[in-house]
């Protein structure tokens, strides 16, 4: 399970290129994709290697992007307390 | 509201107009001043730097006229009453800042003592050539209100005045003194705080979710808030809406100029202040403000003297126009005399106003100086033929 | 299926939704240092109620309305005067006054001085991009020698400022550079600040990849991105007077200047204080029924 996940807010993303170059961890691409002002927002082709630094948030220009760690403790929706 | 006591010099003395206006300022309430030095002008700051510490003011000498009238805006939405002071050069600096205060609807004053002009003019002598430029003087389209003392008690009240003005229509308000006025030394009343009359800020009662800062009240006025209290506003000088947010489009920009008008000159009744002597049946009326009014009163008596039937319009509130008085005035009248100094500028709004129903004639002054009082006299006697 | 509740980016509670996106260009590095700034308010746990923000005209100017504080959007070159108002009314509010290059050291330049001379308690972020962005690319005092600028239409010529140096000078005490490469440094440079007294200035290189890059061939604003990478050298203490920049030589960042100087409000209302003894009334603001009474005096009571 990847320690970080990325959460993209694609409308806002002008498709600068700073996530994908700066990410340590070479988890994003620009997508083939467009939104809808004809940008590739960024996806996250190696998602496992995410740890969730969020140096992607720092760098986003357009508040497009971030990064957030992984709760491996975190119990998820429906689980047993039993287990 | 009541003057605060603390600031109140309660009592009779024997002040000069500059020294008035400051002691009017602190009565009002005015707990900040940012200057620049310039005569005539300098001493209502000299002033005020030695009253504030005592009274819970701050006074900060800035390194321009350009920052002296932001840092006055800066220090209203801080959370107090400021105001500025400076002449002719000084004051041009300030036109784009008087746009922002305007544009911004910030509570402000400012002070012109006027001087000889253009350009580095005449420092330490008296004109009044500065009226259209305290109305006309920043870019685009808006609104102000100015105010003429004709004597020491006057700068005293009216400065009071001024401060109210801009509390009650969130707007800059000028006081336009001449450099007579704010030299000559004469007997001021300071009333007791509890018989002065202030204007208190309009802080809002809404919530910080509920609030808008640009929208108005019943009287087309929106309410103040402060920096600091959790209300997360913006101000900007661009076209903005109701929120304080940019929107720069001609509908909005219709509403918002309009409104900056419009909160004014709907107000006119309340605001145009002036003094009427003997107009009714006036053969003609003599139209005249600040120093120069006092002169004219010994024109107006020596053609009283003289059997003319001459009746004297003062204006305390230059502007607004009072459009109205002049309108009503006119087609009972041979003619206005408008005795200024300077060559002709507010004449040429009672010109307007008459509408071609009688004579205007300018007893013009290209300052120095104060009129002879014969100079005046003689356009009496004219018009009165 | 299990779900886990996302965290919010931390830079959202700061901006006024409801206006993004913003009018940046792809690739301006300005956003990125907003994004700098949250995280340092965050670490330095700024009391968000008592933080104001004061903007010039341009780009970076367009901060305060972007941010989710009280904002002031002013006059070009004319907000550290409309700061120093603010500050001086609330001492307690902390003024932050985010802006660029031209707004701060061209026209105001006077301002930016003369403040710094007085050490008035401001934190001043200056988006360094080399131009004057806003109006379409005109040379800033800031736009290195031999860059083609619209009004530099064949290159500059003009000497530029070396703004830590310029800024040392005057009297800031705390005096920093980095670059919008440098996201984890300059969020801590800015906390830092946060936590000092006096005027302090932290220049930030950032990209204009629709004028300066573009206009002088020099690639999009990830060019410019790794350009800082590559010849960006940490130096901190370096001497002001060594890190002017050049179109394409080394920048210098680090922190420079962190000193001590008695901070401009201290020293007058104590200096009053001493000089007036009893008669002496500290400063205070309008009351929340819009009086002026705010304060308490011994001798006259407020009465209305």
């Amino acid at each position: 399970m990847p320690r970080g996940s990325v959460s993209i807010v694609v409308e806002r993303c002008k498709a600068c290129g700073f996530c994908v170059e700066f990410c340590p961890t070479k988890v994003l691409a620009l997508s083939s994709a467009f939104n809808s002002k004809g940008y590739h927002p960024p996806h996250a082709v190696a998602p496992e290697k995410c740890s969730g630094c969020d140096l992607c948030g720092m760098y986003c220009p357009d508040f497009a992007i971030y990064g957030y760690r992984i709760d491996k403790n975190a119990k998820k929706e429906g689980e047993d307390d039993a287990r | 509201m009541h003057a605060d006591p603390q600031g109140v010099l309660t009592g009779a003395h024997f002040l000069d107009g500059d020294h008035a206006a400051c002691e009017g300022a602190i009565a009002a309430g005015a707990r900040f001043a940012a200057g620049y030095p310039i005569t005539p002008s300098t001493e209502v700051v000299e002033r005020f730097a030695m009253r504030a510490p005592t009274v819970g003011g701050t006074f900060i000498q800035m390194e321009d006229e350009l920052a002296a009238s932001i840092t006055i805006q800066g220090a209203v939405w801080g959370g107090v009453k400021a105001f500025t002071v400076t002449s002719g050069p000084g004051f041009s600096l300030m036109m784009e800042h008087i746009g922002l205060a305007a544009m911004t609807e910030t509570p402000c004053v400012f002070i012109n003592v006027q001087r000889g002009g253009p350009s580095t003019g005449l420092p330490t002598l008296p004109a009044q050539a500065d009226m259209m430029q305290v109305r006309w003087g920043s870019h685009g389209d808006y609104e102000i209100i100015a105010l003429c003392p004709n004597s020491p008690q006057e700068c005293f009240d009216l400065t009071i005045k001024a401060f109210n003005f801009s509390e009650q229509y969130r707007v800059p308000v000028f006081l336009m003194m001449d450099e007579v006025v704010g030299h000559m030394t004469e007997k001021v009343i300071i009333p007791p705080a509890e018989e002065i009359e202030i204007e208190p800020r309009h802080f809002t009662k809404k919530a910080p979710k509920d609030f808008r800062l640009y929208e108005p009240e019943a009287n087309q006025v929106p309410d103040m808030v402060k920096a600091g209290d959790g209300y997360n506003i913006h101000v900007t000088g661009l076209t903005h809406d109701e929120r304080g947010y940019p929107d720069m489009t001609p509908p909005m920009q219709d509403v918002l100029v309009k409104r900056l008008q419009s909160k004014i000159i709907d107000n006119a009744d309340k605001i145009c202040l002036f003094e009427k002597d003997s107009v009714e049946g006036a053969d003609v009326v003599v139209v005249s403000y600040g120093i120069t009014s006092r002169v004219a009163q010994r024109a107006v008596d020596q053609a009283r003297e003289k059997g003319v039937k001459v009746g004297k319009l003062r204006l305390i509130t230059a502007w607004p126009f009072p459009e109205k008085v002049i309108r009503e005035i006119a087609p009972t009248i041979k003619g206005f005399v408008v005795p200024e100094l300077n060559l002709g500028q507010m004449v040429r709004e009672v010109e307007r106003c008459a509408g071609g129903k009688t004579r205007t004639v300018r007893v013009s002054h290209a300052g120095g100086t104060v009129h002879n009082p014969e100079s005046i006299l003689n356009a009496i006697l004219e018009v009165a033929r | 299926m299990s779900s886990v509740a996302i965290p919010q980016n931390p830079v959202e509670p700061f901006l006024r939704s409801e206006r993004m996106p913003h009018i940046w260009c792809p690739g301006c590095g300005i956003g990125t240092t907003v994004n700098c700034f949250t995280r340092a308010l965050l670490d330095s746990k700024a009391d968000l109620t008592k933080l104001a923000i004061v903007s010039g005209i341009g780009c970076t100017g367009r901060v305060a309305g972007y941010t989710n504080l009280d904002s002031f959007h002013t006059t070009h070159g004319r907000a550290i005067p409309f700061a120093t108002g603010l500050k001086l009314a609330n001492p307690e509010l902390n003024v932050v006054v985010y802006s660029g290059d031209g707004d701060l050291f061209a026209i105001g330049g006077n301002h930016l001085i003369h403040a710094a001379r007085r050490n008035i308690n401001l934190k001043v972020i200056c988006v360094n991009n080399l131009i004057y962005a806003m109006t379409g690319g005109q040379t800033a005092p800031t736009t290195p020698g031999d860059v083609i600028t619209s009004t530099a239409p064949y290159g500059t010529y003009d000497p530029s400022f070396n703004l830590p140096y310029l800024v040392e000078a005057a009297g800031a005490v705390y005096v920093a550079r980095w670059t919008t490469f440098h996201v984890r440094q300059l969020a801590k440079s800015m906390a830092e600040m946060f936590q000092k007294k006096g005027f302090g200035f932290i220049e930030v290189l950032s990209p204009c990849p629709t004028l300066y890059q573009r206009r002088n061939k020099m690639g999009d604003g990830l060019e410019a991105m790794k350009f800082y990478k590559q010849v960006s050298k940490i130096k901190h203490g370096c001497p002001t007077s060594e890190v002017a920049l050049t179109k394409a030589g080394e920048i210098v960042v680090g922190k420079f200047v962190d000193r001590e100087r008695p901070e401009y409000i201290g020293t007058m209302n104590t200096y009053l204080e001493k000089q007036l003894g009893e008669r002496y009334v500290e400063p205070h603001t309008l009351s929340d029924d819009g009086g002026c009474c705010g304060g308490e005096s011994e001798v006259f009571s407020c009465n209305r």
